[in-house]
């Protein structure tokens, strides 16, 4: 080979090794930068910055956790020995509380006499607990500033709620929105499993080549349907027959995101099972067939059989699918971020918190941290059922 | 008639029902936005900009930000998506690397769009700042489509003959001009296919531009790759969901839903046109 030759064999090379590189690295820069900002969250408190969070220098509480703050100005904890201080009535205050507790005369012109007030209060009253902007704060305060916990990764993955603009601690908890994600998928699998099946096994075994011709295209279209389309017919045909069907308030519900994303579901499920259905071998069919076995007894207890551990991929990769799926769940379940109880109720799912919220989250801060963690989540979520199929389908039956 | 037989008529129509079902289903959802849209569907439509908040006027600029988005994402997707099946297939034998890189593929085909959101969002809007612009949605659709380009052109690649290859070889030819003058040709129609798909998904999906390029609204054209554009998904989210006048806008959402669909269904024709075409080359030689 001549020398030049050689090196444009040797550039080629080269050039498709790096292409082929390209899906490693992303999946690496996807880590990476769900991890960078997601991770950030657990390193500092959900209290809105430049609040403080000032008692009275005689309290016992040596810190409090976001949640607790949030439950003590929510009133959902109302005495000090509940957090571990002294039994004494908690007095939550805001800074607007404080300011209507004094005539415009005491507080001076342009609140100058506000520090000292908020100080002199905080020192008269031991079970008060007061959110004070940063700013309005006396030098060498007299009381006890309480050190805020950081948010803990518990805290975050069992938390109840989830109010990202509660005042003045937010509170992120994933839980509720970890539920209604299952919740929303595994009704989508239980509606779409039954039908995806029966269309693959009819498809590979019982259909003739008419039949056939109709249905792979069909279901190529399905798979094609943008899901913003899906969310749009769920929402102008499903969620007002689900409310006049079931008779409720309200037709977004877990159940209508179960049903479209069962129908989005189905092509997944139908075009991997059918091929699992295809690759037993014609030898184990016709020696069932030659048994006196009826076809579709061959089907039940030969075909089915065999490929059973292609049509577990199919369900796993149906349910990966509809964990991730974000538009059309966002439009048509209502999106209420409460652990759900029945499936006629709102729900809101991972993807759909993260599509409604990040626009508005101001970029670096607590709230846009904790919806990179729940990108975390959705992707360990995939992760884990992407590597269940591969192990699936190496298996040998 | 035994019992045997009479279970298996019985199993199988219904079989057979339950796949008509299907077929229904998507009948449904065809018809119902074809008939509510092709209502709203005018010349007006199409190449105006949108005005009255929304609820009158065109969808214009975000059929252009698709086509925008969809040229982007393409240029550098499809090359590289190419160039990796070539390298997998050509290149590798079953090894280690291999089986790495399909791994890493399939995982990125795992990944749910809205986490791709996020990343696009932190990696080319805030890291290379880029801003919320053509180029960083773009990126962030073609490193989504990635896989669907890379498993196509694989399987294209893998129904190419080998004994094409080894007659080629056998002229003296080397790998590089066997895979440019032999094997790209013979699997160009199914390489396409997969560019056809990967187009189809590009102009459906919203989660993954929401932070990375759409603008909400935005009545003017694009003057280079990084404005924002607006995109028919986005569009179609927004005037469903969050206009102030929904029930004005519902006939623009038809429409737009209608657009999309039709992009879909001409995709799919192109890509079954295409592959019936190359059926019949094949045949023939």
């Amino acid at each position: 080979m001549k020398p030049v030759k050689r090196i444009i064999e040797k550039t080629a090379k080269g050039v498709l090794f790096t292409s082929s590189m390209v899906t490693s690295v992303t999946v690496l820069l996807v880590v990476i930068f769900l991890f960078r900002e997601g991770i950030g969250l657990f390193n500092q408190t959900s209290v809105e910055k430049h609040l403080v969070i000032a008692v009275n220098s005689a309290n016992r509480v040596s810190a409090l956790s976001s949640t607790e703050v949030k439950s003590i100005f929510n009133q959902d904890i109302t005495n000090w020995k509940e957090v571990g201080g002294d039994d004494i009535e908690i007095a939550p205050k805001t800074i607007d509380d404080m300011a209507s507790l004094f005539t415009e005369e005491e507080l001076g012109e342009g609140f100058k006499n506000l520090a000292i007030l908020i100080e002199k209060y905080v020192e008269e009253n031991p079970g008060v607990i007061a959110s004070i902007p940063e700013s309005y704060l006396k030098k060498e305060f007299k009381g006890k500033l309480i050190p805020l916990k950081k948010i803990s990764v518990r805290e975050f993955l069992t938390g109840t709620e989830w109010i990202p603009t509660a005042h003045p601690a937010a509170v992120f908890g994933a839980w509720p929105l970890i539920l209604g994600t299952l919740w929303v998928s595994l009704g989508a699998i239980l509606l779409a499993l039954p039908i995806g099946l029966i269309t693959a096994i009819y498809m590979a075994e019982v259909a003739g080549q008419r039949l056939r011709n109709i249905l792979k295209p069909v279901i190529e279209l399905l798979s094609g349907i943008p899901s913003v389309v899906y969310g749009f017919f769920g929402l102008v045909v499903l969620v007002p027959l689900i409310q006049k069907l079931f008779k409720l308030d309200v037709g977004e519900t877990a159940l209508a995101g179960s049903i479209v994303l069962a129908i989005m579901a189905l092509p997944t499920i139908i075009t991997i099972a059918e091929d699992a259905i295809r690759t037993t071998p014609r030898a184990l069919k016709e020696a069932s067939l030659a048994l006196g076995a009826s076809h579709f007894q061959t089907l039940l207890k030969v075909t089915i059989p065999y490929a059973k551990s292609g049509i577990i991929a199919a369900i796993i990769l149906g349910i990966g699918r509809a964990v991730g799926e974000t538009m059309a769940v966002l439009m048509v379940t209502g999106n209420a971020s409460v652990v759900p109880h029945t499936f006629l109720e709102p729900v809101r799912t991972i993807p759909a918190t993260i599509a409604a919220e990040l626009g508005e989250a101001p970029f670096g801060g607590t709230h846009f941290k904790a919806l990179f963690a729940l990108g975390i989540i959705l992707f360990i979520m995939t992760f884990i059922f992407n590597t269940l199929v591969s192990t699936v389908k190496t298996r040998k039956p | 008639m035994t019992r045997k037989q009479l279970k298996q008529i019985i199993a199988f129509n219904f079989f057979r029902l339950v796949s008509l079902m299907v077929v229904c289903i998507l009948f449904i959802i065809l018809g119902f936005i074809m008939l509510k849209g092709i209502k709203v569907i005018n010349w007006e439509f199409l190449t105006a900009m949108p005005k009255d908040g929304m609820t009158g006027g065109g969808i214009f600029p975000a059929i252009v930000g698709t086509l925008c988005l969809i040229a982007g994402s393409m240029i550098f997707a499809f090359p590289i998506g190419v160039m990796s099946a070539i390298y997998m297939n050509e290149y590798l034998k079953e090894s280690f690397l291999k089986k790495f890189i399909r791994t890493m593929t399939n995982n990125l085909a795992g990944i749910p769009s809205i986490v791709f959101g996020l990343f696009g969002m932190a990696l080319f809007v805030n890291t290379l700042k880029f801003g919320d612009s053509i180029i960083a949605g773009s990126l962030t659709l073609g490193l989504m489509v990635l896989p669907v380009i890379i498993r196509t052109t694989e399987e294209a690649l893998k129904s190419v003959d080998d004994s094409l290859r080894i007659g080629s070889y056998a002229l003296g030819a080397t790998r590089l001009q066997t895979i440019s003058k032999v094997v790209i040709p013979v699997a160009m129609p199914n390489i396409l296919t997969g560019l056809i798909l990967s187009i189809g998904r590009v102009s459906g999906e919203t989660a993954p531009i929401l932070f990375t390029v759409a603008a909400y609204f935005l009545p003017k054209l694009p003057s280079g790759i990084f404005d924002q554009v607006m995109a028919l998904p986005y569009h179609l989210y927004v005037l469903t969901t969050s206009g102030t006048n929904m029930e004005q806008a519902r006939p623009m959402a038809y429409g737009t839903a209608f657009v999309l669909i039709m992009i879909v269904l001409i995709l799919n024709l192109l890509a079954n046109l295409i592959r019936r075409i190359a059926g019949k080359k094949t045949k023939m030689n």
